[in-house]
């Protein structure tokens, strides 16, 4: 076991490096140093004394080695765009926001997709199953910015037109009434893929030889999918997760640029807008990361709920 | 991997297979496809992906003819933000312009975005995925963990980057989402090339002297055909859904070419004032995305594939 986790985090090691070193590739191929973009004119003497003053003129290998030492150290520069704010303290004041939200969208899939999937394979076949099957599809293959458009057309517009009843805001934070839309449009299309999952998980066990054992001997319907078959069923959906976080760390965005909440997605895409590098780079090294270290959690959890993973060796694949 | 490795067995099924394979391989492959024809066909959810998907090729296709306007045209400023009425079924936008038109060439941009995208991951990822499968060793070690390292950022995170490097436009979107999608072809491939490449019939083809580069076009991907497909027909929601996603934050297709992503991008600003704006491009993009999502499911049943993702 021991031995197990310490491969994980050995390979959460070169995971993260290589992520950074992606992103700091891209980046310094991108056109444009900050004091030649933009209009601004500068005498060519003064754009070398300015790069010299951050640093922009040593080797690549020193500006990447500086870079990542100074990262992680939650130091990621100064913000281009909102001078003279710290990209780490921007950072610190909205991904607790994203982070809520993301929660959030991840208890609302994991309850809804589970009960949908689970329901679906007890009625194989039967109406729940279609109902469930059908939802899941239609979640799974609307984009979430489009769900959340058609959300806030619905409930914002349409329907306290109808009714004369407005119960939600166009946007914002405030209040917890104002969670609920951002949530559903986040979590939507995680629960279509846990929903599925589960489906096709359960309904693999259903058929195994042990269930048939356990019908067998006389046990009750609920007692064998209760005790039997949900146990193993659901292992494989906790592998699920690692893929369903990147889609809410990605998601987040959209959903946060159309509901006007203030978290890291939406000041990432007016940071896309602006061009601002340093708060660009920042922010996809911190989602990259936070993905990875995501990653390795669940490897880990999987590792102790399923022996046969961490017999079978490091790598799961 | 689970290749049975009974030498005797081998000798035999060798020879059969060396004679079968000269007679009996073109009357398979076609009923193969045959079969998968019939069983798509009686799969009422990839019909209807069908149906939707050629009528948005002939969309795009004669866009031309369909829309009543061009896409940058305007046809009246003093009708801005109108509702849909009888000669403008899906109103006019904020610059005048007949949003009915700009959704019909709209499904151009879309679709050639999904085609063009899915061509640089067939590009990349068949290549890269053959031969690492097939010489496996170091080379197999290198370009697996080359995937890895790309597989290890969200996908849309790599094109965003990828986009802020070389600025917004069409030709921009192919590159980015090829270039960051090829992987998941890649591994699929090689976990094909891994399972074909102990086949009786590729070390029949060997031991008659045939080279790698032979055995690789006429043996292995023919077989591995199937889950290619399968996957490209994936692969074009997912590029589709990139692109969409880009120019609704302003970063994907520049004005005044419409998408749809960017027609409900600059929709927003005037949700206020009038909702049309939005509606109706994101219907169609939900859409678009059902219909190559049922087409999708279709194919994989119809054609027996387990895709491992």
């Amino acid at each position: 076991m021991i031995r197990y986790i310490g491969i994980r985090i050995l390979w959460f090691i070169p995971t993260v490096l290589s992520i950074a070193a992606v992103v700091f590739i891209i980046m310094q191929a991108t056109p444009g140093s900050p004091f030649t973009s933009g209009g601004a004119n500068m005498r060519p003497e003064d754009v070398a004394r300015m790069e010299e003053q951050y640093g922009l003129d040593r080797p690549m290998i020193v500006q990447f080695g500086s870079y990542v030492w100074n990262a992680a150290r939650g130091d990621f520069g100064e913000s281009y765009a909102r001078r003279p704010q710290k990209v780490g303290n921007i950072v610190a004041r909205t991904f607790p926001v994203s982070f809520h939200l993301g929660v959030m969208g991840l208890t609302f899939a994991a309850i809804g997709g589970l009960t949908l999937g689970i329901l679906a394979a007890v009625n194989q076949n039967g109406i729940t199953d279609y109902f469930s099957v059908t939802l899941a599809i239609l979640f799974f293959s609307v984009p979430n910015f489009v769900l959340g458009i058609l959300l806030l057309l619905l409930f914002v517009f349409w329907i306290p037109g109808w009714t004369g009843i407005s119960f939600f805001n166009l946007g914002g934070w405030d209040s917890p009434k104002d969670w609920v839309l951002p949530t559903i449009a986040l979590g939507a299309g995680p629960l279509a893929i846990i929903a599925r999952y589960t489906r096709s998980s359960m309904i693999d066990v259903i058929r195994s030889d042990y269930v048939r054992t356990a019908r067998a001997k006389g046990l009750a319907e609920q007692k064998v999918i209760l005790k039997h078959v949900l146990k193993n069923a659901l292992i494989p959906v906790i592998t699920l997760l690692g893929p369903l976080l990147a889609a809410l760390a990605t998601g987040s965005f959209f959903v946060e640029q159309i509901f006007a909440v203030p978290g890291m997605g939406k000041f990432f895409v007016t940071s896309m807008q602006a061009k601002d590098q340093p708060m660009i780079l920042g922010v996809v090294l911190i989602y990259g990361v936070f993905l990875a270290i995501m990653n390795l959690f669940v490897d880990v959890l999987y590792g102790i709920i399923d022996p046969r993973i961490r017999l079978s060796g490091g790598r799961g694949d | 991997m689970a290749a049975s490795q009974d030498s005797n067995a081998d000798h035999v099924s060798q020879a059969q297979l060396l004679s079968e394979a000269a007679e009996a391989a073109p009357t398979r492959q076609a009923s193969l496809w045959g079969d998968a024809w019939r069983r798509l066909l009686r799969n009422k959810l990839a019909v209807i992906g069908m149906v939707i998907a050629s009528m948005l090729i002939l969309i795009a296709v004669f866009a031309d003819v369909i829309a009543p306007y061009g896409y940058a045209e305007t046809v009246a400023v003093d009708l801005r933000l109108t509702k849909p009425s009888w000669n403008f079924p899906m109103g006019i936008d904020q610059n005048g312009r007949d949003v009915f038109s700009r959704v019909v060439y709209g499904a151009r941009v879309s679709l050639l975005v999904g085609v063009a995208a899915q061509l640089i991951v067939l590009a990349i990822g068949v290549p890269v995925g053959a031969m690492a499968g097939y010489f496996g060793g170091t080379l197999d070690t290198a370009l697996m963990r080359l995937v890895d390292v790309v597989y290890a950022i969200p996908q849309l995170l790599l094109v965003l980057l990828i986009v802020n490097m070389r600025g917004p436009g069409m030709s921009t979107i192919f590159l980015a989402i090829g270039l960051t999608g090829w992987v998941t072809m890649a591994r699929l491939v090689r976990g094909q090339m891994l399972s074909i490449r102990e086949q009786e019939y590729v070390k029949a083809s060997r031991v008659s002297g045939a080279g790698p580069g032979y055995i690789i076009m006429r043996h292995m991907l023919p077989n591995s055909m199937t889950p290619i497909i399968v996957a490209l027909t994936f692969g074009i929601p997912t590029a589709i859904f990139i692109e969409a996603s880009l120019s609704f934050i302003g970063v994907g297709i520049r004005p005044p070419q419409p998408s749809w992503g960017q027609m409900v991008g600059t929709g927003q600003q005037y949700i206020r004032a009038v909702q049309h704006l939005m509606l109706f491009p994101s219907i169609a993009i939900a859409l678009t995305m059902l219909a190559f999502t049922f087409l999708g499911d279709g194919l994989r049943d119809a054609l027996d594939v387990r895709l491992n993702d």
